[in-house]
């Protein structure tokens, strides 16, 4: 077993500014074996993937690959050492071609070879099976590709050690499933994988051992036939899990005709085709559908974050034109965008000023919240959504993503919002975050808010949303409410009716 | 005290620290050089108004053009992600708008003086929607569309002069661009004190600093919370043009005359300069003001270090260069990175027993 | 004298300039369209024309800098059209600009016009031999006025310019029966290489020489209000002590004078410092008047008269140099009569 070591963490530091992020974490990777790394926010996950990759410096403790002591100063180290990384956000140049970010910063030799290069990346795409062109602009990808060009680069890179923070969080079942597939012909080969996630299921589905992080400490290493799915939570959240089952089905809810919060008909924008749509007061639904499906589009053209370019739309009764996001948050609309760190947080600004900040918008520009109330809103949320953060004047950035999201979720919630439309809020976020999540938005609907809910994660959608809206190639192509709302029949309905695939 | 110095190097002063040391290395340096340096003496000018004079007047009131300048500037830079260069042709044309009416009135009294100066800010305001609009709608890089009025502006002033370069004599102006009879501090001081206190009652009273720091962090996550950005950068540079007007009235009160060739010629580059001293980001979003400003003295106290230590006044450029490299280079992520690594170590050799009890 | 160049408003200045230009000379062609229509004998080839000034009018061409080059310029210009006026029976053609090479082209119009006379301020002294050769060929009598140009005496009547030693040496003498116990002079000088600067600057330099007076600086300020205002600052915040400003032009002088008043220095009559300026703007001579200033050398642009008087034969020329007849003036004696005779501008 010794000798089978590839990577070795010994007593692993890390102190931020009023956090201890890291101590004393041990870690053990072995060859040929698929590691997941798991843990709530904030847990330390990221900080321990980041100091081997040399994005970090540790505070202490030592790393050695192969039986050799390294340091590790840069992520040029890490690569030198054979360790290679795929994050969570995509860290490629979107105005470069696909190529290109395959062998940006290792080509070899001072000539870039572009027709060898795309050569190259052609064959490595193709073996994956990428749905991507090497001369292709990676920016004109969808996200899901992105990702997996991310992959295809640190395959490429001959790494010994590759680790994959989040790469699933984008992909869809199929695009999974072929990741899979690479993770065990790599593990094959002897390379040794660190695999960070929030999917339980994708771990039990591929990984070997689990190493288990909280609140910056180690909790252990267990192989995966010894740890149940339900005492990996509990050792993740530290407590038990009858929160987890106090989930019951979603009582059907009957909605009359006068209850209609917000109507569309034929509502469409420069990138969702035109829609029907209702949501009555009280309702939460949810849009699903693969991705690419139009689904996030759809929610966009009600919101008005795109050009929307026809529609009748109106709000309890009355006709309103919503053709920007003001004009839609003035009706008491609220949007929680799909990509946090592009349309979501004001990265370097406060917690509090990124929690005020919809609100103040909604107030005017001449009537600004002053500083006393400001932290008080802050403070109430921080508390209410418990928001880890060393205090509220912390910039967003350095937040975790669930923390990132949930303060997010405070900004709309201060609006008091009639309607709340949440694109993917629980992407890249622990499980114990999912679920305060989850009852939030029934507490929600409880107190008269309508909210829209999408999540690439239909069981999430069964456990919240009344009525789901299958969405597929930019149409609606069902609807699903009471005893339809099960996994099989939204399955077959994604799928296309004929041949669904039963579980 | 030494916790208190700790703190500043913690990030106790955050933004501020690089403006605040550079004052402090300057100030060391001519205690060092010379003390006399700071003596301000008491004088009767020529109009026999007790005034104070000496080095510090000079440099607090020599900054002034540049402080009003670096507050607008700032503004722009966080919102747009870019500088408008084109804030000294535009201070001549308001300049030479202001003299015209002057000139254009029978008596120069304290209402055309007025009228006068509205007229710099309604100009100063035209050119400066020019290019807010370049920027805001048509998203021209702010270099570049501010490339056009750098270039054309001291024509445009040149045409509003008629090519010459008239010249007002009015206590009224005289007490604009030097003293006010009885008060002994410069009025362009006193300028900078008010437009900073405009700001920050601005700040105060709107939603101008949230607004614009969420534009030129995130544009996209702007819109999407219903902040119109286009009017914001707009805005920005409609209040740089305002900066600009108030700039180009004390520049030309100061010599009482617009030569629109010269009126505060290539002060765009200590302007960003100042803002860049400032710990402000040149690629725009977070920002802080104070920063600036003391930004826009550290430049002007270098100046007048120099001329202390008898360097003529062509010769200074070459030497602050010197120093402004040091200073760009001390304030750069990679210096600063070291530097934090380097006090992080320092600290952790002491306090190795109290982690110890700790664990 | 160049006052100020504006060699550097490129784009939309030149552009406004050629316009100008353009608008002059062909305003000056439909006039002269206008004249033959009229009757007169003038219909052969161009070049006669010129040779037989049979009509009344006198047709005088004037290339010059445009007058918003400076309060001289425009002085100047005032004066070259009140005196080549209708009334006193000229018809006068003007052509303005900076450029040398569009006064050339501008001159080269008026040959083929057929002016009876050209009258030259140069933008540059060099490239003018060809274009008055032709004049010449052509019987067209030419006239150089406030700048030489670098050619052979023999191709113009005579020139009409300011001696600018002479006005160092009117001023430096003032200076020195001001009888101060020691001169310290800030030396504030004009563009390098003007004649104005080099002449303004000789006799003072024979003064450093002498070790009469001392130098505290003695820079270029390249005729800008700002810069001389820095040099002074500069002079001020090194602790140096002076007791004269010698500026090259008046606009020095109030840039200088405003760097006094914001560091609390006094000047003038009753000051600490005496304030030296040249060029005669009225607004300066009014501050001479109020007592802020000292001295105010005068840089005549009244030449027209004199060419004028030399064309109708009121006066001959004895030497093709005619120097201008040009004074100082002294604050303690300066009379308002004074600001309105020898000021310029207003």
């Amino acid at each position: 077993m010794q000798e089978n070591c590839l990577l070795k963490m010994r007593h692993i530091n890390k102190l931020f500014p009023g956090v201890k992020a890291l101590s004393d974490v041990d870690f053990t990777l072995r060859k040929g074996e698929i590691h997941a790394l798991m843990g709530e926010n904030g847990a330390g996950k990221s900080t321990l993937i980041k100091i081997l990759t040399g994005v970090y410096q540790s505070d202490g403790g030592e790393i050695t690959v192969e039986g050799e002591k390294v340091n590790i100063h840069s992520p040029q180290d890490a690569q030198n050492n054979g360790i290679s990384t795929v994050y969570q956000e995509i860290t490629l140049c979107p105005n470069l071609t696909v190529a290109e970010n395959m062998f940006i910063g290792r080509e070899e030799g001072i000539l870039v070879r572009h027709k060898y290069f795309e050569k190259r990346a052609d064959k490595i795409l193709g073996e994956l099976g990428i749905p991507a062109r090497s001369t292709q602009q990676l920016g004109s990808c969808s996200l899901a590709v992105q990702q997996m060009v991310a992959i295809a680069r640190a395959v490429d890179m001959k790494c010994k050690v590759l680790i994959l923070d989040e790469p699933t969080s984008s992909l869809d079942d199929k695009e999974v499933n072929m990741l899979f597939d690479l993770m065990r012909d790599l593990k094959s080969q002897g390379v040794g994988i660190i695999f960070v996630t929030h999917f339980l299921e994708q771990v039990y589905e591929v990984c070997d051992r689990i190493t288990v992080l909280r609140n910056g400490e180690l909790v252990g290493e267990y192989l995966i036939e010894d740890l149940p799915q339900v005492e990996l939570v509990a050792k993740m959240i530290g407590k038990d899990l009858d929160e987890l089952s106090s989930f019951g089905e979603v009582e059907e809810k009957h909605f009359d005709e006068k209850d209609i919060f917000y109507e569309a008909k034929s509502l469409s924008s420069s990138d969702a085709l035109p829609f029907d749509f209702t949501i009555h007061k009280g309702e939460v639904n949810g849009f699903t559908g693969l991705l690419g499906s139009g689904r996030s589009e759809s929610v966009r053209a009600i919101f008005g974050a795109d050009k929307v370019n026809g529609g009748n739309v109106t709000i309890k009764g009355e006709n309103v034109k919503i053709t920007k996001p003001i004009y839609a948050m003035k009706h008491g609309i609220g949007y929680l965008a799909e990509d946090r760190k592009r349309d979501g947080i004001i990265a370097e600004l406060s917690v509090r000023e990124n929690i005020i900040l919809a609100l103040q918008v909604m107030k005017g520009f001449f009537k600004p919240i002053s500083r006393s109330e400001a932290e008080a809103f802050a403070d109430e949320y921080i508390k209410v959504l418990n928001i880890k953060t060393a205090s509220r004047e912390t910039p967003i950035g350095s937040l975790s993503g669930g923390n990132q999201q949930k303060v997010i979720l405070a900004r709309w919630l201060l609006t008091h919002p009639d309607y709340l439309i949440l694109d993917e809020p629980t992407r890249g976020i622990d499980v114990g975050t999912k679920l305060e999540i989850q009852k939030l938005v029934l507490k929600l609907a409880e107190d008269g808010v309508s909210v829209t809910f999408i999540s690439s994660e239909v069981e999430e959608m069964l456990r919240t949303c009344s009525r789901l809206i299958v969405m597929r190639d930019r149409h609606i192509v069902g609807e699903l409410t009471g005893s339809d709302l099960n996994q099989a029949q939204v399955m077959k309905t994604i799928a296309g009716g004929e041949a669904g695939n039963e579980e | 005290m030494k916790s208190k110095f700790k703190k500043i190097f913690k990030g106790g002063l955050g933004q501020l620290t690089i403006p605040i040391i550079a004052i402090c290395l300057l100030v060391i340096f001519n205690l060092i050089r010379d003390p006399s340096f700071f003596s301000i003496a008491i004088q009767h000018n020529n109009d026999g108004n007790i005034v104070l004079a000496g080095n510090l007047i000079s440099i607090i009131n020599g900054a002034s053009e540049l402080a009003v300048l670096a507050m607008g500037m700032t503004l722009v830079t966080a919102a747009c992600g870019g500088q408008d260069i084109s804030v000294g042709a535009m201070a001549a044309i308001a300049g030479s708008a202001f003299v015209k009416v002057l000139k254009s009135a029978s008596v120069i009294n304290a209402p055309i003086v007025i009228l006068g100066f509205l007229m710099a800010c309604l100009v100063a305001m035209i050119f400066a929607s020019f290019n807010g609009t370049l920027v805001a709608v048509f998203k021209i890089q702010p270099m570049i569309a501010t490339l056009i009025l750098y270039t054309c502006g001291r024509s445009i002033a040149y045409w509003i002069n008629g090519g010459a370069t008239p010249t007002v004599s009015s206590p009224i102006i005289t007490g604009i661009g030097s003293f006010i009879p009885g008060i002994p501090v410069p009025t362009p001081v006193l300028i900078v004190i008010a437009v900073a206190i405009i700001f920050k009652l601005v700040f105060h009273f709107t939603s101008l600093e949230l607004f614009t720091q969420s534009v030129g962090i995130n544009g996209s996550a702007a819109r999407l919370n219903g902040i119109n950005s286009t009017f914001i950068k707009l805005l920005s540079f409609i209040i740089l043009g305002l900066c600009v007007a108030v700039a180009g009235t004390i520049g030309v009160s100061r010599l009482g005359l617009i030569n629109h060739e010269t009126l505060l010629l290539d002060v765009e580059m200590d302007t960003i300069l100042a803002v860049a001293i400032g710990g402000n980001s040149l690629g725009g979003g977070k920002f802080k003001i104070s920063g600036s400003i003391i930004g826009a003295y550290v430049i002007q106290m270098l100046t007048i270090t120099l001329y202390a230590m008898k360097v003529s006044s062509t010769d200074v450029k070459a030497y602050k260069a010197v120093v402004i490299i040091l200073l760009v280079v001390i304030g750069s992520p990679v210096i600063k990175a070291k530097f934090q690594k380097l006090m992080t170590n320092l600290k952790n050799r002491k306090p190795k027993v109290s982690v110890k009890g700790a664990d | 004298m160049m006052k100020k160049k504006f060699g550097s408003l490129v784009l939309v200045g030149s552009v406004m300039m050629s316009l100008l230009f353009s608008a002059c000379t062909s305003g000056g062609g439909t006039t002269n369209a206008g004249s033959t229509s009229g009757g007169s004998d003038n219909s052969g080839s161009t070049a006669t024309v010129a040779e037989a000034p049979s009509s009344g009018t006198i047709k005088v061409g004037v290339v010059n800098n445009p007058p918003s080059e400076s309060g001289y310029r425009e002085a100047n210009v005032k004066d070259m059209e009140s005196v080549f006026s209708a009334a006193n029976g000229y018809e006068l053609k003007t052509a303005y600009s900076l450029k040398n090479d569009e006064q050339l082209q501008a001159a080269q119009g008026f040959i083929t016009e057929g002016v009876d006379y050209l009258l030259i301020s140069a933008a540059e002294t060099t490239g003018w031999d060809e274009v008055l050769k032709k004049a010449q060929e052509a019987g067209i009598k030419v006239y150089l006025f406030d700048r030489m140009i670098d050619v052979d005496e023999s191709l113009y009547e005579a020139a009409v310019v300011s001696d600018m030693s002479a006005e160092g040496d009117t001023a430096v003498q003032w200076l020195l029966d001001q009888d101060l116990p020691e001169y310290n002079v800030i030396h504030i000088q004009g563009a390098m290489g003007s004649d104005a600067q080099i002449g303004r600057t000789g006799a003072l330099d024979a003064q450093f020489a002498s070790g009469k007076m001392n130098k505290v600086v003695q820079q270029t300020a390249t005729w800008d209000e700002a810069e001389a205002k820095k040099i002074v600052e500069s002079v001020i915040n090194s602790g140096d002590s002076f007791n004269v400003i010698y500026a090259e032009n008046d606009g020095m002088a109030k840039g200088a004078v405003a760097a006094l008043d914001e560091a609390g220095i006094t000047h003038g009559v009753d000051g600490d410092v005496i304030v030296m300026g040249f060029d005669c703007n009225k607004w300066a001579l009014r501050e001479l008047l109020a007592g802020k200033w000292n001295y105010d050398g005068q840089c005549s642009p009244f030449q027209a008269q004199i060419i004028s008087d030399i064309i109708q034969g009121k006066r001959t020329v004895t030497e093709k140099k005619i120097i201008n007849e040009e004074k100082g003036f002294d604050a303690k004696s300066l009379t308002q009569s004074d600001i309105d005779t020898y000021g310029l501008g207003e």
